[in-house]
């Protein structure tokens, strides 16, 4: 631990000399650094008389955390160019040959760069940060508490980790430091629309859910740390002079890796499909924990707390079931409002929404959607308990019989997605990050193609001509 | 030591910059990598340090096997990369602290490591200023001192004496030979063939990634450019006529004032060449051998493996 530790630092510490020796770093670090507190707190003052004027104080006492979050990220925004240019920049110096060819860890040379490229903004950003709080002790306002300050802080550090991370990433795969600052956008980007979000949980003022959106964060910037020590290949640095974008190529690994060795249709339902289902085994039961779990707790959940907020009186009960029975008969022309082949197309977009949501966060927020989606399965059956239907009856009659292929269809591809994110951020011995990510989507094409959209077919056709019929049959029993 | 056995690389699929290199270098031994740029020597060399993995054959560095011990291959050689690799913001001093410390040397052996380097290679002067201010020289020698910190067993040297003046470059070889002598084991990829003349002891020159020779100096000359030449020049214009030549010597070129002779054996056909001449009375003003030059072997190789007819 302790010799890991030295190694680290060792890189660390000639970095941080290195930039603090060059006035161009420092000179605009510092100026931004100081300038825009000074360019908050007079904004503060305004905001707080033309508030005052018109008794906007809720918005006022959230208006001082936003202000603190802003302040925070703007270094992290212009220091990024460090960690963007960790990898590369060394590489178009020529500067980073002796270092690899030193017996310092892989782990040591990236996690020393990640210090710096963490270190260096934070140490800006929470400079920036404690200068506008000094100015804003002569202003009339009140201070965040304690807890909100923290949370500040914390995102503030999350932000710093998350894109440092990523732009380390970038820094390591890019071929030029032009390429790399090009590719800045997909950290600077997202990570400003999140801020965004940041905000309107500041105006909302819920800080619990401020919190998830710390711990979210971090478990991202972990993902991306581990995502670069994967794929962090000293070969790469200096083997890729020049990277040349072969899409034929490139088409050509996916459809290999797709069609596999099977040289008819049938032989690839035969031998493909069933190994990719085995390597699918663990995520598969991943992902139907989750789901078991998540639509208990969301049944209960509703069970136990929406009578909280819904007086639920038999008089009300007996008003639901009545609707309900009275609007059977619009399940006969199901097919008039809501075609098959929407639900199809509907079901297949959600599904390819889900591994995009997954490819840019290493499934998580692939997951999370597909938490969603079986929170609302519980949630519906919560509801029905709670107008005395009996959930099991309801789950058999009015989701199970396209179910059975629907949700089948979505747990194998959110095992799928889950899978892609996992295969990312696994050490993948000569593949490049590109491979990787290639084989991992030709992978989850394979059981999208293969599984995915004929049973989402089935299950749309079942959803509009037979579960209806199921369900008006089954009314009286359930 | 070093050995290799059909190390090989291959990029994209398609192109193998180093194709089926053997190579064995021993303690105290130095092999000049000769060959044009883009040949492969680079992509050698990397490979001897455990930056590329072969993608076939194997080497063994110091003894250890470039792909399964890494690590312990990068402690034991010194590198001297293409580009001197200096980080111009830091002082030669705070550099060559640096790689003391990145290769887990102790404060006091550092301390004496760099000392001596700086004196040296004549930086000690220069050391406390940033390496940034450097002349090119300066610089080529910083990174020199840089690979010999550690005192490696291995050194792989990439043009080590590139920018330098004379007088440096002379100090450079002078260290190398030193380090042949505390039997390190020494490869140099250079281009400057009278260093490679003057410092080798095996030669080797690769042409798109394969090993065309390999050898001594003597074996390379007799390999390309045929056996050994020795000229008899004379006072004053002479007819040799229809000299009596002893077997295994052959008469490769002739002038009024010179004979020039092809000697398999030198050490069984020359006293007997010599005693034919004097016996014809020739007016012999020097016997010797006539000098061929690395310049002349390599140029040889680099024109039959292209194709092209060789002008000396």
């Amino acid at each position: 631990m302790r010799r890991n530790w030295e190694g680290i630092w060792l890189v660390a510490r000639r970095e941080f000399q290195d930039q603090f020796r060059d006035w161009r770093i420092v000179v605009p670090m510092i100026l931004m650094v100081s300038i825009f507190p000074f360019v908050a707190d007079n904004t503060t003052r305004q905001a707080v008389n033309f508030m005052n004027r018109f008794g906007g104080d809720i918005i006022l006492d959230r208006l001082i955390p936003f202000a603190i979050l802003v302040i925070g990220f703007f270094p992290l925004s212009f220091t990024l160019l460090v960690a963007l240019e960790a990898f590369v920049g060394e590489k178009e110096r020529g500067t980073i040959e002796p270092l690899l060819s030193s017996p310092l860890e892989d782990s040591h040379m990236y996690l020393g760069k990640l210090l710096v490229g963490v270190a260096t903004p934070l140490l800006f950003s929470y400079g920036s940060i404690t200068l506008y709080l000094l100015l804003l002790m002569r202003r009339p306002v009140e201070f965040p508490s304690a807890y909100m300050m923290t949370l500040i802080l914390l995102l503030t550090f999350a932000h710093a980790v998350l894109m440092v991370s990523a732009a380390i990433v970038i820094s390591v795969q890019a071929t030029t430091i032009r390429a790399a600052n090009l590719m800045a956008s997909f950290v600077v980007v997202p990570v400003a629309f999140l801020l965004q979000g940041e905000t309107l949980l500041i105006f909302w003022g819920n800080e619990d859910v401020l919190f998830m959106a710390v711990l979210g964060l971090t478990i991202l910037s972990g993902l991306l740390i581990r995502l670069g020590l994967a794929h962090f290949k000293r070969e790469y640095l200096l083997g890729r002079e020049i990277d040349t974008l072969n899409l034929k190529s490139m088409w050509q690994t996916f459809l290999d890796r797709v069609s596999g060795n099977a040289s008819s249709i049938f032989e690839w339902y035969g031998s493909e499909i069933p190994a990719t289902l085995r390597q699918l085994r663990t995520p598969l039961m991943v992902v139907t924990g989750l789901a078991i779990i998540t639509i208990v707790a969301s049944y209960a959940w509703v069970v136990l707390n929406v009578p909280k907020f819904i007086d639920i009186t038999p008089n009300r009960v007996q008003q639901v079931q009545s609707y309900v029975r009275n609007n059977l008969g619009n399940l006969d022309v199901l097919d008039e409002n809501v075609p098959a082949p929407w639900i199809f197309v509907s079901n297949v977009r959600s599904m390819v929404g889900f591994l995009f949501a997954g490819l840019i966060s290493f499934s998580t927020l692939g997951l999370a959607l597909f938490i969603f989606n079986m929170s609302l399965i519980g949630g519906v059956l919560g509801a029905a308990s709670l107008i005395n239907y009996s959930p099991l009856a309801v789950f058999g009659v009015a989701i199970l019989p396209h179910g059975i292929f629907e949700l089948t269809a979505v747990f194998l591809a959110t095992a799928a997605v889950l899978k892609v994110g996992a295969v990312l951020v696994t050490p993948q011995p000569d593949k490049s990050l590109g491979e990787v990510f290639l084989l991992s989507l030709a992978d989850w094409f394979r059981v999208f193609i293969g599984l995915v959209v004929p049973l989402l077919a089935i299950a749309a056709v079942i959803e509009v001509y037979v579960t209806p019929q199921i369900i008006k049959l089954a009314f009286p029993y359930l | 030591m070093i050995e290799t056995y059909d190390l090989s690389k291959q990029y994209n699929k398609d192109f193998w910059a180093v194709d089926g290199v053997n190579l064995q270098v021993q303690p105290g031994q130095i092999l000049a990598l000769l060959g044009q740029n883009g040949a492969g020597k680079t992509t050698t060399v990397r490979m001897l340090t455990s930056l590329l993995s072969p993608t076939r054959g194997w080497a063994r560095v110091g003894g250890y096997d470039v792909t399964k011990h890494p690590k312990d291959v990068r402690a034991n050689v010194g590198v001297l990369t293409e580009q001197h690799g200096l980080y111009m913001r830091m002082t030669g001093e705070e550099y060559l602290e640096y790689f003391g410390k990145v290769y887990g040397l102790d404060a006091a052996t550092r301390t004496k490591q760099s000392k001596y380097l700086l004196d040296y290679f004549g930086l000690a002067e220069a050391a406390p200023r940033r390496s940034g201010e450097y002349s090119k020289g300066m610089k080529q020698k910083l990174a020199l001192a840089r690979a010999l910190i550690h005192d490696p067993s291995v050194l792989l040297l990439d043009e080590p004496t590139s920018a330098m003046d004379p007088e440096s470059a002379q100090l450079v070889r002078n260290e190398i030979s030193r380090l042949r002598s505390s039997r390190r084991t020494i490869i140099i990829c250079t281009h400057n063939l009278a260093e490679a003349e003057a410092l080798s002891d095996q030669i080797a020159i690769i042409y798109r990634g394969k090993i065309l020779l390999n050898g001594t100096l003597e074996e390379l000359k007799r390999a390309v450019l045929g056996p050994v030449e020795y000229e008899a020049t004379f006072a004053y214009e002479f007819d040799a006529g229809d000299l009596d030549l002893p077997p295994g010597v052959k008469l490769a070129d002739r002038t009024t004032t010179s004979l020039r002779f092809r000697v398999d054996a030198p050490r069984e056909s020359n006293p007997k060449l010599l005693m034919a001449l004097t016996a014809q009375n020739a007016p012999l003003l020097s016997f010797h051998e006539v000098p061929k030059k690395l310049e002349h072997v390599y140029l040889k190789t680099m024109a039959d493996a292209q194709g092209v007819t060789y002008a000396s």
